[in-house]
């Protein structure tokens, strides 16, 4: 009867519990590690033969564009997300400090739309106002300026790169700061530090787990969007997405495709890694 | 008392220019889907419908709105299934390897969309199934189960847990219950999460451009007609897909603010 009992259980537990588990490994953890698996296949005639070679890892790893790439990728991607996270902060504290809480419910629904919205579109978009004769460059020529050129540029990737990014960005800040108990902020004011040293000192400790949290969320997406870089930014000097792009697209060379996307994924896994450990141990030590 | 007041008014305007960054490009692609230029600028030239004539006049854009509305309602329901099964799973039990169970869900939106494309790709075409409209359907379940779930995992947070134990108390089968109870009492999220898998499936291009082969969605036809030349046709196909994927998203918000709403109050 007790026997019976359990095997029932189980049967309705597992009906809930393992069509997720079966479903992400056969196309969730299957593509991931037959992509591991194909960086040593080998590429013969256009063809790929299933090999254990470690001919793909040494060639682009031979390759100085290969290490170019990596590093105006790195570097790109970082100075994207410091930007955001300065470029939003004044207006994640608005919203936490300031505003009503309903304002703020707002401005977070509203934040969350373009998320879910083309960015592909929206960069096009960007495309056309920012060019020679753009919206941009037509108002600044009304008061003498100009025309500047902004795309095909770093400027034009960035802001491809802030349309992708500043959203989250804002909303991750703002639930933070929001969250921040008003008593310790009041407490830091009542003993006479001045507002500057409270941002400082109080509101950006105290915060510190979610804004790395944020950083975090941008440095992935900037890291790996091709489209900001490849229409906004010309793509003269390529990033790893639109190497991954182009080996697969027109060289047939998967394998090597896959070199990229693996050392990518390394790379994303050690930035989190190191954020997250950051974020914790600062808290560890309050 | 007079520089705080200049410094929030300032603090205001900067938030209101965050948020013209932001809507700038969607405002502009409408506006410019509307203008007779070719190349638009400011000033605007006339009022005109062309584009929009243009992209309704085309079958390949029919072909591919058809597409991607099969794509988007296929994905959305699979993901909200495999949400909902999950999402429940977590509720309801603790068991080993929990953290790896909620990871494997939760895992795919963070990994950057080229790569998962590639790893796609590859995959699909090793098992002989790339190409095919279903091969986008299942990769974008894979990328969009975790909104479904976070969403219906949220709403059974608001579930008092005696609930389920008092349908069964009452004479319920735990089958009954998931039936009578728990559904119902979800299915306000479950709207939300079928409309939010809906509409990131909706705009998705990555992947769809990788695995789609000549089935292309809207997306894809949008990528390969920017990668030619400035042609407003996009900005005409970028607003209906904009508002596409902005009714949903809105709809998914509604459903599931109101509820809560709702519920908090009885």
């Amino acid at each position: 009867m007790l026997i019976k009992k359990i095997q029932k259980i189980n049967v309705y537990a597992m009906t809930w519990r393992l069509p997720i588990i079966v479903w992400q490994l056969l196309f969730f953890v299957g593509p991931v590690i037959f992509m591991i698996a194909m960086s040593f296949f080998l590429v013969k005639n256009y063809r790929m033969t299933e090999a254990f070679e470690f001919v793909n890892w040494s060639k682009m790893f031979s390759k100085n564009y290969f290490w170019d790439s990596y590093l105006h990728t790195v570097t790109i991607a970082s100075v994207s997300t410091v930007f955001a996270m300065i470029i939003a902060f004044p207006a994640s504290f608005a919203l936490a400090f300031k505003a009503s809480e309903k304002l703020r419910r707002w401005a977070i629904f509203l934040l969350i739309i373009p998320f879910f919205t083309s960015y592909l579109v929206r960069t096009f978009s960007w495309f056309v106002i920012l060019s020679e004769n753009g919206v941009v460059n037509a108002l600044l020529g009304y008061i003498g300026f100009g025309p500047y050129t902004m795309l095909n540029t770093n400027f034009g990737t960035l802001v491809g790169y802030m349309t992708l990014t500043l959203p989250l960005v804002v909303i991750l800040q703002t639930i933070t700061m929001a969250s921040i108990d008003r008593t310790l902020i009041e407490a830091a004011r009542n003993l006479g530090c001045k507002p500057l040293a409270t941002i400082w000192r109080v509101i950006i400790p105290l915060s510190k787990a979610g804004l790395i949290v944020a950083a975090i969320f941008c440095f992935i997406l900037s890291f790996g969007d091709f489209v900001a870089p490849f229409y906004l930014g010309g793509s003269q000097e390529p990033t790893l997405p639109i190497l991954i792009l182009d080996t697969t697209k027109s060289g047939q060379q998967w394998p090597r495709a896959a070199v990229v996307a693996i050392v990518m994924m390394i790379t994303l896994f050690s930035v989190a890694f190191i954020g997250i450990a950051l974020a914790y141990r600062k808290k560890a030590k309050k | 008392m007079n520089s705080k007041r200049i410094l929030n008014i300032a603090l205001g305007a900067y938030v209101g220019a965050i948020f013209v960054f932001v809507f700038a490009p969607i405002v502009f692609s409408v506006v410019f889907s509307f203008n007779s230029q070719r190349f638009p600028t400011i000033p605007l030239g006339s009022f005109s419908t062309e584009w929009y004539v243009k992209i309704l006049n085309d079958p390949d854009i029919w072909k591919a709105a058809l597409n991607s509305l099969i794509v988007s309602s296929s994905t959305a329901v699979i993901a909200t299934v495999l949400g909902f099964c999950t999402a429940y799973s977590d509720f309801r039990y603790n068991f080993r390897f929990k953290g790896p169970y909620i990871a494997l869900i939760l895992l795919p939106p963070t990994i950057p969309l080229i790569i998962m494309a590639l790893a796609m790709l590859a995959w699909l075409s090793k098992l002989g199934i790339s190409g095919q409209l279903w091969s986008v359907v299942i990769a974008h379940s894979v990328l969009t189960a975790p909104f479904a779930m976070a969403i219906i995992r949220l709403r059974l947070n608001q579930m008092d847990p005696d609930l389920e134990s008092a349908s069964w108390n009452l004479g319920g089968s735990e089958w009954a219950t998931m039936r009578y109870v728990i559904i119902p009492f979800c299915k306000p999220a479950i709207i939300s999460g079928l409309c939010l898998a809906a509409a990131v499936s909706f705009d998705e291009f990555a992947v769809s451009w990788f695995v789609s082969g000549l089935n292309k969605t809207l997306p894809v036809v949008i990528l390969e007609i920017v990668q030619g030349n400035i042609d407003p046709q996009v900005n005409a196909i970028g607003t209906f897909v904009f508002f596409t994927s902005m009714t949903l998203v809105i709809l998914a918000q509604i459903f599931f603010v109101q509820r809560q709403i709702k519920s908090t109050k009885s």
